[in-house]
């Protein structure tokens, strides 16, 4: 018994390795993104938040059951980070440190990790139009950001929108 | 394209920005907090099925002693008639 449950932790400890070795560079890029940190440089808090999610997805390795782990941890992390949402109000120099939060989750979960948008809405238990609704603020207003900021000649972008 | 998906597009272009290092010793970090995680869970549901035995074994041994079915001995005694 205690032999068997020894080599399904070991299987577990193998497995989760290689499932972050795989993920863990675009998660990070994703916390950090969540946490407002700016990028290029370590990110402290987008780490604590990541193995706050993947120490779950452990726990829960058992019991995925054909479940993408991926997935989960990224339930896991947007589960977190909307928990402790208050703490990240505060800007960090990062891209979207301007955005609220909520608009920072969602523009993220569907933009960068290209989740439906219906199952954006089931995760973080908003109705799908409010979720469509901060979506496209979130992106209105990343526009206006990269305008004010970026001067015209560097983005060529820019160039098309006038009319 | 329409204009929204051009406008998307240009903000993912955005998001896809340079990706942060990660430590070496992250999963490491995970799956220890992970096995902690997992052995609280554990020793709780433990403890929970042992307090669900011990009531049931209270009951049981209640149940035995004070035999609450059997009726309790009447304190009046029954009208007298027909005499």
């Amino acid at each position: 018994m205690r032999e068997r449950q020894s080599a399904r932790e070991c299987r577990r400890a193998r497995e989760f390795e290689a499932f972050v070795a795989g993920a863990a560079g675009r998660l990070l890029h994703t916390a950090t993104l969540l946490t407002g940190e700016p990028p290029g440089a370590p990110a402290p808090v987008a780490e604590e938040l990541l193995t706050v999610a993947l120490s779950r997805t452990y726990a829960y390795w058992d019991r995925l059951r054909g479940e993408d782990p991926y997935d989960r941890t990224r339930q896991e992390l947007a589960a977190e980070f909307t928990r402790t949402a208050r703490r990240h109000r505060r800007p960090r120099g990062g891209l979207l440190d301007r955005l609220p939060p909520q608009e920072r989750l969602v523009l993220v979960l569907r933009l960068y990790e290209g989740v439906a948008e219906e199952q954006t809405a089931a995760l973080l238990g908003l109705p799908a139009e409010r979720v469509h609704a901060l979506c496209l603020r979130a992106i209105a207003e990343m526009r206006s950001i990269r305008r004010s900021t970026a001067p015209p000649a560097a983005s060529p972008g820019a160039g098309a929108v006038a009319p | 394209m329409s204009p929204p998906d051009r406008k998307e597009a240009e903000v993912r272009r955005m998001l896809d920005g340079p990706h942060p290092l990660v430590p070496p010793d992250l999963a490491l970090r995970a799956a220890v907090r992970g096995r902690r995680l997992l052995a609280r869970r554990r020793a709780l549901s433990r403890a929970g099925w042992l307090l669900l035995f011990l009531a049931a074994l209270a009951l049981t041994v209640w149940a035995a002693t004070q035999q609450p079915w059997t009726p309790p001995p009447t304190h009046t005694t029954p009208p007298l008639e027909g005499w």
